[in-house]
Formats: structure tokens, C-alpha cells, sequence
């Protein structure tokens, strides 16, 4: 079942900025669909909004054909998957997975067989009769799943469902989701702060930022083709360098990037460019001093190298290379190197191509 | 005996010992010896005297009032601190603080005023006086009086336990149980009152101790009719200011079991409150 | 919509109006209703009467001597209290069950009963007034008997208030002063007084206030005796107990005023005390 928003927006505090401002996407049948963007960008709320935990000042919420914005949270059948999971800490494993059953008033026997079931599922057949705190991070996290899972919703929600793990476990929990997902192949919505996480996982990304929707698109287009400077910066921890606009190219100190048609001439200019996309190149030594960068810093991080650069305009530049690459480069601290820009996203300050 | 924290931060064992030992000895001398005499005046002549005393038929009526009194206020009272608290910790609406010290007021009223407040809105000379006396109803210097003065000042304790408890553990698992299709009664009896109950039960028994032993408001609304608006803590005085000492602390130290039974009790309930978390 | 007040921002969790009604009806009824005819009464009162009331010398005797019993019993606590904490948090040693839950007996026990236990303990003959009697230190009847029970009142206020914040305190921050070259005295008192500064203050505050107000475990071990050693509640009472109720109301204002004036001072230092620690 397909969940569609229209126009979502939410105040929390009379005259302050929005929490969320006209949020409208569709998150398709059957596909998970990630809520991605920095803590406060406000996609906890839209979720919340969803699940109807918030209500929202304006806009609608759609399950599949239903209207539900003014449907009351235990009429909706979501199933939610909390932050920190908000387990019934005074009631077993299998009380907290039995719980939407039993306030359903449905038979014991269907609720027995039903929880077995579930604790397959999630693979914790063993540690039915724990009570939650005596659950590791991951275990207590596949609880909330199975809770959530036990009332057959509509859609599945799940809010930063792996944020209190540590690095192993949300990588193992991420192959597990994705897993369960190909199973059950519930409408899926996914908030998140991790770019890693969103790009694995989904087949429709919302980055979201301040409350306003920046882009919505496949993992891929997300990628390579960022719509606004804000994705451009927030995925890939590219790096950012300033210029102008110049004969219809952006000038970045001695590179002229891209080409711009018509934007106005002397235009600010922003470019993004990621640690792996650009390209370095021994330099003649006799080449104008202008085209190259000077090697601050080297730091090797197991696998490549981390390069740090100083362009002629004073801009610190941060590239990775693998290994290899950096062997077949063979520079060292205080050298200078050529430097490729081609791979940059342009943005032409309130324009873009 | 030993220190927490680590070698470099500890003080010397002189300064320890010495300071464990003027601890004990002005808790000794403050709290410890009042109490030791409070049991030795009301058994020292025999329990046959102590149980003679309690057998009385004005401190047996006494008790009774004691215990009818409690058992109006310390319901009242446990309904009206889970809704308050629930409604503080979960809602934001203008008023809040005022609210929040409406309801500690009565704690830092002296129960002289606590007692005055209702003379003067129930008293024959009260606000309502004229009025009550048409209708032939007596609040003060009778048992009405009591039980409202005794729920006036007892009114806070609930509500200060569970509202801290409420407070920091958050609406997350409410919220939970909503989406998994509770209703609000299934909410607050299957998720809320179990997250809450180390805490009410506390705020119970300490407002069952302070409602039971309440003197001052007491005093002021009672009368002191011998037989019929005498409380336990009432009765107290005026055994004493009869001399009839073995009366006046064998009453006294039932009220005394009832406080150390109290404190035994919040104590394991703080414990076990730890151990869950 | 926030315009009007008890209007909330929206949110999901049922009983907003169940929990609003049981409480506002509460509280108008229990407390603010009865509030209302002490003001009434108060206003009612002729000025000069209200004037007597509370300047006359008796009133003026029990004012005086409320709030210095109260002060010195305080102090004495603040002191003392401030021990009791330490030990309690700080040091493991035998006993130290008992010892804590002894600090919560004045709250648990009813106050006529500390009353004559008091009065009984410190009487001519009793356990601790057979002892100081010889000595030429009467404490039953006189006003040190009146502080006496104030600081067996008070004690649980100051050790309560104080003990939670020696709790938090990082015993990190204490070897960083060593580290430094600080003896244990100078960390004491450059590191851990100022921590917990704040939070004796309002201990001691509160146990004032409450001894403002303290009745049953004064009466029986004061001696009652106007002008010497008759308390600020007790004077109330009396007055009631002459039928005069405008006086006793005068009293009784006057003595809130004083205490919620206290209470007030104690907030705003703490939130000045927070805000400048750069907490909320």
C-alpha cells in the first residue's frame, strides 16, 4: 500500500519556522523509502505526521486511497519502529509482541501462534521470556520490529531504527532489514540521518533539510545528479570551493568549471566536488604555479590515502586516492600536484543548470 | 569502612572516622534518642499497661476516625496526583507553572493556615458559615473538617512522586502502545501505571503516613471533641497535657511503628526501583 | 489557539480533558477556594486591628523569636546537614543503611509525637535534660528548646537537597584538581563547596520555611509562654481559639507573605545560579 503526503506542514512553536514546510511526496507500494537529512531537517515529524502522533497544521496523509490525516494513531495500523525502540520494559519478549494482539482482544491460541511466528522472524526463538533490558542493542531492536510486524500493518515506520547501535551492528541490522523487506515487502519508510544507510537501503530517497524537501529520487540520482547545493554538500561530505561566474564558466581560482549559458555574469558560484573525485596529477615542475596545489597533510587510513591540499586561492581541498593510486602518484608533504576539478557539482547562487 | 572515588581524592582515615562518627552522634542525639523514648515510656511499665491504654474506648474511637480519615483522603488524593502528573508531563497548555505551584502550595503552607484557611471558609463566621448553618450542616468541629483539612495537606504527595518519575521516562512507550491500537484506559492500566507504580506506591504510603499523623490543620478544624473528632495525633495531646504519660505515648508509638514502617518501606521501594532500572 | 489558557499545543495522548478536569476541579475546590476566603477575610479587616495584630508586643515577641529559631536551627542544619550528606554519599562503612534512613524519620513521624518525645527527652528529668540541667542549660520551656525541635524538623530538608548533587559530582573534576597540585582542603573548598553551594542554600531555605510554619513538635517542649517563647503558629491559634479571627487571619497572612517572599528569593537565585552556569 502506497503512502502519499500532500502539503504536510507542522509548527510547533506559534510564529517560530516551521518543522516541517508543504512536504508532498509519494512512497510506493511495496518499497522502502528513506526520510534522509541532518538531526532538526524535520523528517522525524513527518514520519510522526504518518503515523499519526503528530497532528499536522496543514496538508493530508494517504494510506493506499484513505485518507487518514484526522484518523486517531490506534486506528491506522502503522506499525512504528521507535527511536530507542520504547520496548514495554515491565513486560516479556513475547508480552511486548503480543501486545497489539491482546489489546485486539483476539483469541490466545491465534496470539500464541502468531508470536512464535514472529520470534522466527526476527530469530530470537530462544529469549521469548527476557524481559527487554536483558537484551543486547540489536536484539532489543529486532523486538521492536517483530511488535510492530505482529499487527499486520499497513506500513511499516521506522524512526532511526539503527541510531543507538554501534558501527557492526547497524551494518549486520542493514543487511537483516533488507533481508526481512525482500519477506514481508511492506510499504517501508525509513528516517535516517545516515547517507550510507539510505543509499543501501532504498529505492526512493526524501532528503530533507530545515523542514523544506530538497530532492526526491533513486539512491543513484540522489548521487549524481544532486538537485540543490544542499544535497550536492550533504551527500558524500564533498568539499565546497566559492567563485564567480565568469565568460559563462564558474572561476575557481585558476580552474574555470562547467558550462553555465546564461547566468549572469559575476554571479557567486559554489562547487562541490568529493574526496574521491578528484583527480591528481604530477606537475612539471616548470608548469605556472597557479593550476596546482600544494600537498599539506598525508594521512593513511588503512586502505587509501587521505590528501590534504592547499589551492592557490587559499581553499583547503581534502582528496582520497586508494593505495595503488597514491603509490603511482608518489608525492610527499610540500609537494605540488595538478589538480582536476572535473567531476564538480556547479551552483550558481538562486540558479542552477 | 571504606571511601568511593580513587586513592588521590580520598580523605585521611582520621578525617573519615571522625566525620562518620559526628554524623552518628547528632543523628544519635537528634533523631535516634526521641524515638528510643517514645518506645521506652509506652512499654516501660508492661505491655499490659500499653495494650490497656490503646484498649480506651476514647483512643480506640480515635484510631477509628484516624483510619476513616486516611481512607477518604489518600484515594482522593492518589486520583488527583496520577491526573495532575499525567496532566503536567505530558501536555504543554499555558498555566502550567502556576498550576505546578498551585498544587505544592499546601506543602509550604504551615498546617496552622491549612487549618485556619478551611475555618474560615466553613467556620460559623466563615464564608459558607450562614449558609451551612441553614442547611443545618457542621464541617468544622466535625469529622468533614478533618478529612478536608487532612486532604489539603496531604493533596501534594502523589503528585510529586509520580511527576518526576512521568517526566523522565518520556511518552515513547505510550506512544507505542497507540500505534499498536490501545485504547487510552488500555494505555494508562497496561503501559503507564506499571512504569509508574515504584513511584505511586511511595507517594501512597508517604501520604497515608502524613494524613494519619497530621497535627496542625487538624487541631485547628477538630474541636477537639473527646470520643468523636479526636484524631490519633489529637489524642496524643491530650493524654499528655492530662499526664496520663503511658496513654499519650502508647498511641504515640503506634503512630511511631507506622513512620518507621513507612520508611522501611520507601526505602525497599527505592531499591527496587534501582535494581529495574 | 495558545491565546486562551489550559489550551494545548496538539498531541495524541488521550485524557488531556479527563486529566484537566480532575485537576483544575481539585484545585479550585481544595486550594484556591480556601485561599480566597483567607484573602477575603484579610481585606475585610479593618487596617488599624490588622495593624495591632501583628505589631503589638506579643506578635512582635513571636515573630521574633519564629524566625531567629528558625534561622539559627537552619544554620545549625545547613552545618551538620551538610556532614550528614557527605558521609552518607562519600564514605562506606557499617551503619550507613540505618543512618540514611534515619535522616527521613522527622519527615515520617507525625509531629506531635517528636513533640512530646522532645519535650519528655530534654524535660528536667529526662534522658538529655538530667544531663545539661546541672550544667545550667535548661533546653525544655525556653528558646533553645524551641530550636532544638526546629533542627530535628529541618535535618531531612538540608541532607534531601544537598545529598543528590554530591551524588552527581564527577570524581574526575576532584583528581584534576590534584593533578593540579590542590590539597584536599583547597578541593573542598575551590571544587566541591561552590557545586553544591546552591543546593545547601535552598536546603537551608526550606528547612527555614518549614520551621516558620512548624507547630506540633514546638508546643509541647516550648512551654508556651507569651512573650518568651510562644511561636508565630501557636499565636494563631490561640487567637482562634478567642474566637478572633480577624487577628489570627492578620497573623497568618503576615506569615505567608514572609515565607512565599522567601521561597521566591530561593527561585530566582537558582535560575540566576543555572543561567549563569549556562544550564537551560
Amino acid at each position: 500500500m502506497s503512502v502519499t503526503v500532500e502539503g504536510l506542514t507542522k509548527k510547533f512553536a506559534p510564529g517560530g519556522r516551521p518543522a516541517v514546510h508543504q512536504a508532498t511526496f509519494t512512497a510506493p507500494s511495496g518499497a522502502i523509502t528513506t526520510l534522509l537529512g541532518p538531526s532538526g531537517s524535520g523528517k522525524t515529524t513527518v514520519l510522526r505526521m504518518i503515523a499519526g502522533l503528530e497532528a499536522a497544521d496543514a496538508g493530508t496523509v494517504r494510506l493506499g486511497a484513505l485518507d487518514c490525516t484526522r484518523l486517531p494513531v490506534r486506528e491506522r495500523g502503522v506499525g512504528v519502529v521507535f527511536q530507542g525502540y520504547a520496548l514495554f520494559k515491565h513486560l516479556s519478549v513475547r508480552r511486548n509482541i503480543a501486545f497489539g494482539l491482546e489489546v485486539r482482544r483476539r483469541p490466545k491460541a491465534e496470539i500464541d501462534r502468531r508470536v512464535e511466528e514472529l520470534l522466527a522472524l526476527v530469530q530470537l526463538e530462544a529469549l521469548g521470556d527476557r524481559l527487554p533490558d536483558q537484551l543486547s542493542g540489536g536484539q532489543q531492536q529486532r523486538v521492536a520490529f517483530a511488535r510492530a510486524l505482529a499487527i499486520e500493518p499497513r506500513v511499516l515506520l521506522l524512526d532511526e531504527p539503527f541510531g543507538a547501535l554501534d558501527s557492526r551492528v547497524r551494518v549486520e541490522l542493514r543487511t537483516w532489514l533488507a533481508e526481512l523487506h525482500r519477506k514481508t515487502h511492506l510499504t517501508t519508510i525509513l528516517v535516517t540521518h545516515d547517507q550510507d544507510e539510505a543509499l543501501e537501503l532504498s529505492q526512493q530517497v526524501v532528503v530533507m533539510n530545515e523542514g523544506r524537501i530538497e530532492q526526491i529520487g533513486s539512491p543513484d540520482e540522489i548521487y549524481d545528479r544532486p538537485a540543490t547545493a544542499f544535497v550536492a554538500a550533504f551527500i558524500g561530505n564533498a568539499n565546497v570551493l566559492r567563485g564567480t561566474v565568469k565568460e559563462g564558466q564558474a572561476a575557481l581560482g585558476a580552474h574555470a568549471l562547467g558550462a553555465l549559458g546564461s547566468a549572469p555574469e559575476g554571479s557567486a558560484v559554489q562547487a562541490f566536488v568529493r574526496p574521491d573525485e578528484v583527480k591528481l596529477a604530477r606537475a612539471d615542475p616548470d608548469a605556472p604555479a597557479m593550476s596546482l596545489g600544494l600537498v599539506e597533510a598525508l594521512t593513511r587510513i588503512g586502505g587509501f590515502v587521505k590528501v590534504g591540499l592547499r589551492l592557490p586561492s587559499g581553499e583547503r581541498l581534502t582528496v582520497e586516492l586508494g593505495k595503488a593510486e597514491f603509490e603511482a602518484l608518489s608525492v610527499s608533504q610540500g609537494d605540488r600536484v595538478l589538480v582536476d576539478l572535473g567531476g564538480a557539482k556547479i551552483f550558481v547562487e538562486d540558479y542552477s543548470i | 569502612m571504606s571511601a568511593t572515588g580513587s586513592d588521590a581524592i580520598r580523605e585521611p582515615a582520621l578525617v573519615r572516622y571522625s566525620a562518620i562518627a559526628v554524623a552518628i552522634a547528632f543523628l544519635g542525639l537528634s533523631v535516634v534518642v526521641p524515638l528510643a523514648s517514645v518506645l521506652v515510656q509506652a512499654f516501660g511499665q508492661g505491655a499490659g499497661r500499653f495494650l490497656a491504654a490503646l484498649r480506651e474506648p476514647e483512643t480506640w474511637a480515635a484510631i477509628r476516625l484516624t483510619l476513616l480519615t486516611a481512607a477518604i483522603s489518600v484515594p482522593l488524593n492518589t486520583a488527583f496526583g496520577v491526573a495532575a502528573a499525567w496532566l503536567i508531563a505530558r501536555y504543554d497548555f499555558r498555566g502550567k507553572g502556576v498550576l505546578t505551584t498551585l498544587i505544592d502550595l499546601p506543602f509550604s503552607i504551615s498546617p496552622v493556615i491549612a487549618g485556619l484557611i478551611f475555618v474560615l471558609l466553613f467556620g460559623r463566621q466563615g464564608l459558607f458559615g450562614p449558609l451551612l448553618e441553614a442547611h443545618d450542616v457542621q464541617i468544622i468541629f466535625a469529622v468533614p473538617g478533618i478529612v478536608l483539612a487532612t486532604t489539603f495537606v496531604t493533596l501534594p504527595f502523589v503528585a510529586r512522586e509520580v511527576l518526576p518519575l512521568m517526566q523522565s521516562q518520556g511518552s515513547n512507550e505510550e506512544e507505542a502502545a497507540l500505534t499498536l491500537g490501545a485504547s487510552g484506559w488500555q494505555v494508562f492500566f497496561r503501559v503507564t501505571l506499571p512504569k509508574i507504580r515504584f513511584g505511586l506506591v511511595t507517594g501512597v504510603i508517604l501520604c497515608n503516613a502524613r494524613a494519619m499523623g497530621e497535627f496542625g490543620a487538624v487541631s485547628v478544624v477538630s474541636g477537639h471533641v473527646r470520643g468523636l473528632t479526636n484524631t490519633m495525633p489529637l489524642q496524643v495531646e491530650i493524654l499528655y497535657n492530662e499526664y496520663n504519660l503511658v496513654g499519650a505515648f502508647s498511641v504515640a508509638s503506634l503512630l511511631t511503628l507506622l513512620a518507621m514502617v513507612t520508611l522501611v518501606a520507601k526505602k525497599l521501594l527505592e531499591r527496587s526501583k534501582a535494581v529495574r532500572r | 489557539m495558545s491565546a486562551l489558557p489550559f489550551t494545548r499545543r496538539a498531541g495524541v495522548l488521550p485524557g488531556y480533558g479527563l486529566s484537566l478536569g480532575i485537576t483544575l476541579f481539585t484545585v479550585c475546590l481544595m486550594v484556591l477556594l480556601p485561599l480566597t476566603a483567607l484573602i477575603v477575610k484579610a481585606s475585610g479587616v479593618d487596617w488599624s486591628d490588622f495593624s495591632t495584630s501583628i505589631t503589638g508586643p506579643r506578635a512582635r515577641a513571636a515573630f521574633a523569636l519564629s524566625v531567629g529559631a528558625s534561622l539559627a536551627a537552619a544554620l545549625v542544619n545547613g552545618v551538620f546537614g551538610t556532614l550528614v550528606a557527605w558521609v552518607l554519599v562519600r564514605y562506606r562503612f557499617f551503619g550507613r543503611r540505618v543512618l540514611d534512613a534515619l535522616v527521613d524519620l522527622p519527615f515520617a513521624l507525625p509531629t506531635a509525637v517528636a513533640g512530646i518525645a522532645l519535650a519528655t527527652v530534654y524535660g528536667q528529668d529526662g534522658w538529655l535534660g538530667s544531663l545539661l540541667e546541672p550544667h545550667g542549660i535548661s533546653v525544655a520551656y525556653t528558646r533553645l528548646g524551641v530550636t532544638v525541635a526546629l533542627v530535628f524538623v529541618g535535618l531531612p530538608f538540608v541532607v534531601r537537597t544537598v545529598e543528590p548533587v554530591l551524588h552527581e559530582l564527577d570524581p574526575k573534576v576532584e583528581e584534576a584538581a590534584a593533578t593540579l597540585g590542590a590539597s584536599r582542603v583547597a578541593t573542598f573548598f575551590r571544587v566541591i563547596f561552590p557545586t553544591f553551594a546552591p543546593a545547601l542554600l535552598t536546603g537551608v531555605s526550606l528547612a527555614f520555611a518549614r520551621g516558620l510554619g512548624e507547630y506540633g513538635s514546638i508546643i509541647f517542649i516550648s512551654g508556651n509562654m507569651p512573650l518568651r517563647t510562644e511561636i508565630v503558629p501557636l499565636l494563631i491559634v490561640t487567637k482562634l481559639e478567642q474566637y478572633d479571627y480577624a487577628g489570627a487571619t492578620a497573623v497568618a497572612v503576615v506569615m505567608l507573605a514572609v515565607s512565599f517572599a522567601l521561597l521566591l528569593l530561593v527561585n530566582l537565585f537558582q535560575a540566576r545560579v543555572r543561567r549563569a552556569r549556562g544550564l537551560r
